[in-house]
């Protein structure tokens, strides 16, 4: 079960919630779309729902025209972000609607859908729950009930809609290794909306990060981690350090921080560096160029220390993550003095005339020797 | 032994002050409420249960408690079928003019029920603007039964749409969706998923509806023509009476529709109290 979204756009009156969209997902994987809010990315899964409809663009399933069919048609499951179970059914009830209300033709027979529902209620471990009303359930068990529903009908493109944005932190991170595991088993091509890039780090395949109705990159998480393509996408993905590059005698520096080979070989006056915050590197010996810069503040998150940085010649703050055992090998110490230099770092140019980022000119830095 | 003394006075105070507002507010109530009901039942039975139960044996009662009921049944269901219709369009899709038919929802209410009546008779009467056709086709709307039930129609309009509209706001359309995504035909996605969240609130406009429908007089007084026996619906009959110095009969039949307030009023507040959270707090707006 292939599907290829092509030139996806729709418009509600005042902004483009989908801008020339396409995309494609393979069948058994694990998609997230991950975007602030107002990105577009539930308006997308409520297109391959069939709740909204594209104004331009289509949807091939294995090179059938998907948007020609109705909702009902589509073999979708679909979770919603608050579940929308039923109010006035029971917990069977709820997961056998989607059964139940099929033509006699297709219906299960009464003993067959008892037996689905059963079967189901234990793969979402609700077995003893089966005869309470959503009122009387929790978030969590809620959000399982309304999987169940969906899984029922046996689709084949599970839709979730931040299916984790409701619960406290400790059930989301349960209940998404759970997710993780379903879908091994099952194999279900599943897409999910999140704007939390945690959790699509952590559990998809493939990452669609969007951005105003665009998709930035896909890619997998450890692309979408460590090359992300757009500036969009290294703000929006981890915590960064954004350095401005201007011309200085030649080549492109930030500060005492020189690029030795220019990568756009001189097209280009300035620039922007993103640097991560664990690929800053603190105590850089001296022939190497790097910044000075004062420890202001050691946060301790557990195994990582959090270093506030600032650096005088760039009266820039930086933010570098270091083991927390380093910490008192390298003797840090708040209003210590550090020699500070990237160890990697993603560069964009900016166009002379506007100031715009080209995302296309991305290039990777890395220093010569790798040291 | 002195902050004692000021606190127990401040308490008396206090009690004293309670104590009159809620006998005020009883007063008040029975003055203007229970005193007039009583009287119905008193002023009805004055001359015994004989002279009741013949006055309301009467044909003209009988024929005006019929048209009453006809009226009813015919407006009723055709209200509830516009007041769900109409509160799914308020509710679920987004069109131009949608704040224009909230305010024509609500016009009913806000317009005099003799001013209802009158265009009616403007319309449809002899001198109105389809009167002439109307009648050289043999069709009779004004003085006639479809003049009561379009009047009736009309006033009752905004109840069941009122009662409806501020629910299915709050409970979103989700739901829905998840009944079409799970296969639902438009059918059924109405009558196992909508219908079953609205019921009571449903109910409840259709009671309140229905209460209405069978009380009303000022619009139905002015296109009825109160021909005895054909077009007196009961409140019409109640006055009629009353004209006539017919007081038993007069207070007969206005026991009944006393009473069907009564139990409107008992089912009301049992519905409410059973299925508040069910039941849109907002309350339509009478006059």
């Amino acid at each position: 079960m292939t599907m290829e979204l092509s030139r996806l756009s729709r418009r509600f009156t005042d902004f483009a919630a989908l801008d020339d969209v396409s995309l494609s997902i393979a069948p058994g994987e694990f998609l997230a779309l991950l975007g602030p809010s107002g990105s577009g990315k539930t308006t997308l899964l409520r297109i391959l729902a069939g709740l909204d409809y594209p104004d331009s663009g289509g949807v091939q399933k294995d090179g059938r025209d998907f948007l020609a069919a109705q909702a009902r048609e589509r073999h979708v499951g679909l979770v919603f972000q608050h579940y929308a179970l039923f109010r006035h059914l029971t917990v069977r009830e709820n997961i056998a609607f989607g059964l139940r209300i099929r033509p006699r033709r297709t219906r299960p027979s009464r003993a067959e859908i008892g037996d689905r529902v059963t079967r189901l209620l234990k793969r979402v471990q609700l077995d003893d729950h089966g005869d309470r009303y959503p009122s009387q359930l929790s978030g969590g068990q809620r959000q399982r009930v309304a999987l169940a529903r969906a899984l029922a009908v046996e689709p084949d493109l599970l839709l979730l809609d931040e299916p984790f944005g409701a619960l406290d932190a400790q059930v989301r991170v349960t209940l998404r290794r759970w997710l993780r595991e379903l879908h091994d088993e099952l194999r279900l091509t599943t897409v999910f909306v999140t704007h939390d890039q945690e959790e699509a780090l952590e559990l998809a395949d493939r990452i669609a990060v969007m951005n105003q109705g665009r998709i930035e990159q896909v890619g997998s998480p450890e692309e979408i981690y460590q090359q992300p393509a757009t500036p969009f996408v290294c703000e929006f993905i981890g915590k960064v350090n954004r350095l401005t590059l201007s011309e200085n005698s030649g080549s492109l520096a930030a500060g005492e921080w020189i690029l030795p080979d220019d990568p756009w070989d001189g097209r280009y006056r300035q620039g922007i560096a993103y640097v991560r915050p664990d690929q800053l590197r603190v105590a850089v010996p001296p022939p190497q160029p790097a910044w000075t810069a004062r420890l202001r503040h050691v946060y301790l998150a557990g195994s990582v220390a959090h270093l506030d940085l600032h650096v005088a010649s760039l009266d820039q703050a930086l933010e570098a993550d270091v083991a927390s055992e380093d910490l008192a090998r390298l003797g840090l110490q708040p209003g210590a003095e550090l020699r500070v230099a990237p160890r990697s770092a993603v560069l964009f140019p900016l166009a002379d005339d506007t100031g715009q980022p080209i995302a296309r000119d991305r290039s990777t830095w890395r220093p010569p020797d790798n040291s | 032994m002195n902050t004692m003394t000021a606190q127990r006075q401040a308490g008396w105070t206090r009690r004293m002050g309670h104590g009159v507002i809620v006998v005020l507010a009883s007063a008040f109530l029975g003055l203007f409420l229970l005193l007039p009901l009583a009287a119905v039942f008193v002023e009805a039975f004055r001359q015994g249960v004989q002279a009741y139960v013949a006055s309301i044996g009467q044909p003209e009662a009988l024929t005006a408690i019929r048209l009453t009921l006809l009226v009813a049944v015919i407006a009723v269901p055709l209200n509830l079928v516009f007041g769900v219709a109409a509160a799914w369009a308020m509710t679920r899709f987004a069109f131009r003019g949608k704040a224009l038919l909230g305010a024509f929802i609500d016009l009913p209410f806000s317009v005099s029920p003799v001013i209802s009546g009158l265009v009616y008779v403007l319309l449809f009467g002899a001198q109105g603007w389809f009167g002439p056709w109307l009648s050289g086709h043999g069709v009779k709307i004004i003085f006639a039964v479809p003049g009561l039930v379009l009047a009736t129609i009309f006033i009752t309009l905004p109840f069941v749409a009122r009662e409806l509209i501020p629910l299915m706001q709050a409970q979103g359309s989700e739901e829905e969706e998840a009944a079409r995504v799970l296969g639902a035909n438009g059918w059924q996605m109405f009558f196992r998923v909508t219908l079953p969240n609205i019921r009571w609130a449903l109910l409840y406009g259709v009671l309140l509806c229905n209460a209405r429908a069978m009380g009303e007089f000022g619009a139905v007084s002015v296109v009825s023509g109160h021909i005895r026996g054909l077009t007196t619906t009961m409140p019409l009959e109640v006055e009629m009476r009353y004209n006539e110095y017919d007081y038993v009969g007069a207070f007969a039949i206005a026991s009944l529709l006393a009473m069907l307030a009564l139990v409107t009023l008992a089912v009301k507040t049992f519905l409410e109290w059973r299925y508040s959270d069910e039941i849109a707090a907002h309350a339509p707006g009478g006059h």
